[in-house]
């Protein structure tokens, strides 16, 4: 074909891809070297390290939907104003008159999935042992991962701003009212006085950092948006990036000695 | 609330392409068997239940309510009447505690198929009643029905795995992903395999979404309590735990430690054998305590939480209506109630009104001594003395603070079923109560 034969001796494609096509042995290596994005792989692997009976390929379907839910999240901000006002409303639009509002069931369906294949994962990495040495930490790192996987999905609740959010967020932040110490309604909370003058209340407690405000209000929805979108997105962006670079130097995917 | 006619016509349709999925599926495997030519028997078999399948889907797409085939009433009465949480939670741990210790007569696929077989005909039945179908068929609810079915299967996987592999570890040999360790290129073999994974995965998804419409209820009001009020799915098993404990405990600190236990396992486990390869018989109590934690005390909470708590976190049966009038007796009793009056027959300590600090704490230490007693002799007693019995070789090998670490975090665990046992054998409410300082364990 001789167009593409013209393309793939341009400039422009020669500037992209540095080498032919990854058609024989020299070019399949190159490739995994030179790529920005399969550079997280190995260049050669166990033939059983990448069997799917062995792998259930969970982690990888994890990252997928970290991924999905990314792109659909950042498609689904632009519509979505976390007020009172509106938060209830676009999500309404979003299902009865919006074009392309399945987006929301990508999300939200999405969302479950992902809870789903990270346990599904760690239910693989601990049925096969490869959270014994030397892969100690990068388990540890997955366990923070589940953690924030979680808090994802649990902030991710309150936005649509029904019945279902609003309550499903004050029963599961009603336990941080109860925290040792910090929560109000908490064993030995009463310890923490100075002069007589307890400090902590209602409004000074575990759950009012939580929520921002003694109840699931707005203060919550804006909370919950930012952290949603914005900080526990980076924080799990940062230790996924972390948990993959260990899995290659804590010696790759785990296989029996 | 029983089934009615209309009901039954809205799930028809469903359950006609259900019973026609599992006939497919079915007719597939006697196909695959069939051309294997080593299983006559088997193939005729799946080719007669995708058959009686098949009679299933036409009589649930027949258009009349009566022939959807469902379980008889009189069954889901028994059902619902016999279940509870002390069966539930008794019948799950009995029917683990069968897979597990015949684990290898049901890794073999016809066993496996089969009991796969009867979950689905067994759901299938069940979704023809309407309050079944209401709880299961609820948008948020679907992915845990996904998630028994997935677990299951991905168990099936690990555990046929496991079994072949405890099988060739006991003849000397080395375990099977050890045969296949020739290396190939990550080009094309596993980027293609990561590629129809991702296509795989979004077509999935995209299926689902088209044809399950994310919840959307009435919007939000903060004066409005549903009930019953749930925490989203995956925490139903905490909410479940607050049945048992204050939510300090099981909202907080449990759950932190079930954080904190997962994250020291790989230091706690000392055994170096089965790392890489599927086993059981290597492991045996790693892959119990974890299977234990996993199973019983997360995923079995849930199913719980999700599918038989309603209102007023009463338990329901899964034929059985949600109504908020449901009345549950609640004669709880506390350890030191127990101690004191019922058993010595005299009133609960108390200090004399305008006491001083010191001897408030005396009265409360007091009243509470049986309780702390207890905890005490379970927290602190109970490890070393395990340490020099049952646990003798461990403490050895893991040296005294990670034993320490390892036998204190089992215990925290199994406050939860010592719990359940002691509220369904005593009606014990708390073991120490001091509301004084909001501590109640």
């Amino acid at each position: 074909m001789a167009i593409g034969e013209t393309i793939r001796n341009s400039q422009i494609w020669k500037s992209i891809f540095r080498h032919p096509m990854p058609l024989d042995r020299r070019n399949r290596i190159v490739v995994m070297l030179t790529n920005f994005f399969l550079h997280l792989h190995p260049v050669s692997i166990k033939k059983q390290g990448i069997a799917l009976s062995f792998t259930w390929c969970m982690g990888g379907v994890t990252f997928f939907l970290f991924l999905v839910e990314t792109v659909t999240g950042v498609l689904l901000m632009f519509y979505y104003r976390p007020t009172l006002e509106w938060a209830y409303n676009d999500i309404l639009a979003l299902r009865d008159v919006t074009s392309l509002g399945i987006l929301r069931e990508l999300h939200r369906w999405g969302a479950h999935a992902m809870v789903i294949t990270t346990w599904l994962h760690m239910y693989r990495v601990f049925l096969t042992g490869s959270y014994k040495p030397p892969r100690e930490f990068n388990w540890v790192i997955g366990v923070i991962l589940l953690l924030l996987t979680l808090l994802l999905s649990f902030t991710g609740y309150l936005l649509p701003w029904d019945q279902l959010a609003i309550w499903a967020i004050t029963v599961g932040s009603n336990m941080a009212r109860a925290t040792p110490i910090l929560g109000y309604e908490g064993p030995g909370q009463q310890l923490l006085t100075i002069g007589g003058i307890d400090m902590i209340t209602d409004g000074s407690d575990a759950r009012f950092g939580l929520l921002g405000a003694r109840f699931v209000g707005e203060e919550t929805l804006n909370r919950f948006y930012v952290l949603h979108c914005i900080a526990i997105p980076l924080a799990t962006s940062l230790l996924l990036a972390i948990h993959f670079w260990r899995v290659r130097k804590d010696g790759g995917i785990s296989g029996p000695l | 609330m029983h089934s009615n006619g209309f009901f039954l016509k809205d799930v028809a349709g469903f359950l006609g392409g259900y019973y026609t999925f599992i006939a497919i599926m079915n007719g597939v495997a006697a196909l695959i068997l069939w051309r294997r030519k080593n299983q006559p028997g088997w193939a005729i078999t799946w080719a007669v239940v995708a058959g009686v399948m098949m009679v299933l889907a036409s009589l649930a797409l027949s258009g009349s309510a009566s022939l959807v085939p469902s379980l008889p009433l009189s069954v889901r009465m028994l059902v619902n009447k016999l279940s509870g949480p002390v069966l539930y939670t008794l019948g799950t741990t009995a029917l683990f505690t069968v897979l597990f210790v015949f684990r290898k007569f049901f890794v073999k696929p016809m066993v496996a198929w089969t009991v796969l077989n009867v979950a689905l005909v067994i759901m299938g039945l069940s979704m023809a009643d309407e309050n079944f179908a209401s709880i299961v068929m609820k948008a948020d609810n679907v992915p845990i029905v996904g998630l028994i079915f997935m677990l299951a299967f991905f168990t099936w996987v690990a555990t046929s795995q496991a079994v072949v592999n405890d099988e060739r570890i006991a003849q000397g040999l080395p375990p099977m992903e050890k045969l296949n360790d020739e290396k190939v290129l990550v080009w094309p073999d596993l980027v293609y395999t990561e590629l129809i994974c991702m296509v795989a995965v979004s077509a999935f998804l995209l299926v689902w979404a088209i044809f399950l419409q994310a919840p959307l209820e009435e919007p939000a009001s903060s004066v409005k309590t549903p009930n019953p009020s749930k925490a989203p799915w995956y925490f139903l098993g905490l909410q479940e735990m607050l049945v048992y404990f204050d939510p300090w405990y099981a909202g907080v600190v449990l759950p932190s430690m079930v954080v904190f236990g997962l994250m020291a396992m790989p230091y706690l486990d000392f055994n170096k054998k089965g790392n890489g390869y599927y086993s059981i018989e290597e492991r045996k109590f790693s892959y119990l305590v974890y299977q234990f934690g996993f199973f019983e005390l997360w995923i079995t909470l849930i199913i719980l939480g999700t599918f038989l708590r309603g209102p007023n976190w009463n338990f329901f049966g899964p034929f059985e209506y949600w109504t908020p009038y449901k009345v549950e007796v609640l004669n709880n009793v506390d350890l030191p109630q127990m101690f004191w009056v019922n058993l010595l027959d005299r009133p609960l300590p108390r200090a004399p009104q305008g006491a001083g600090l010191l001897t408030q704490v005396g009265t409360i230490l007091l009243r509470e001594a049986p309780g702390l007693a207890l905890l005490g002799a379970y927290l602190v007693l109970l490890p070393p003395l395990l340490a020099v019995t049952v646990f003798r070789k461990f403490f050895a090998k893991m040296g005294f603070v990670r034993y320490m670490i390892m036998s204190n975090l089992m215990l925290l665990m199994l406050t939860l079923p010592l719990k359940m046992i002691l509220r369904w054998t005593l009606n014990l409410r708390y073991i120490v109560s001091i509301p004084e300082f909001s501590l109640n364990f």
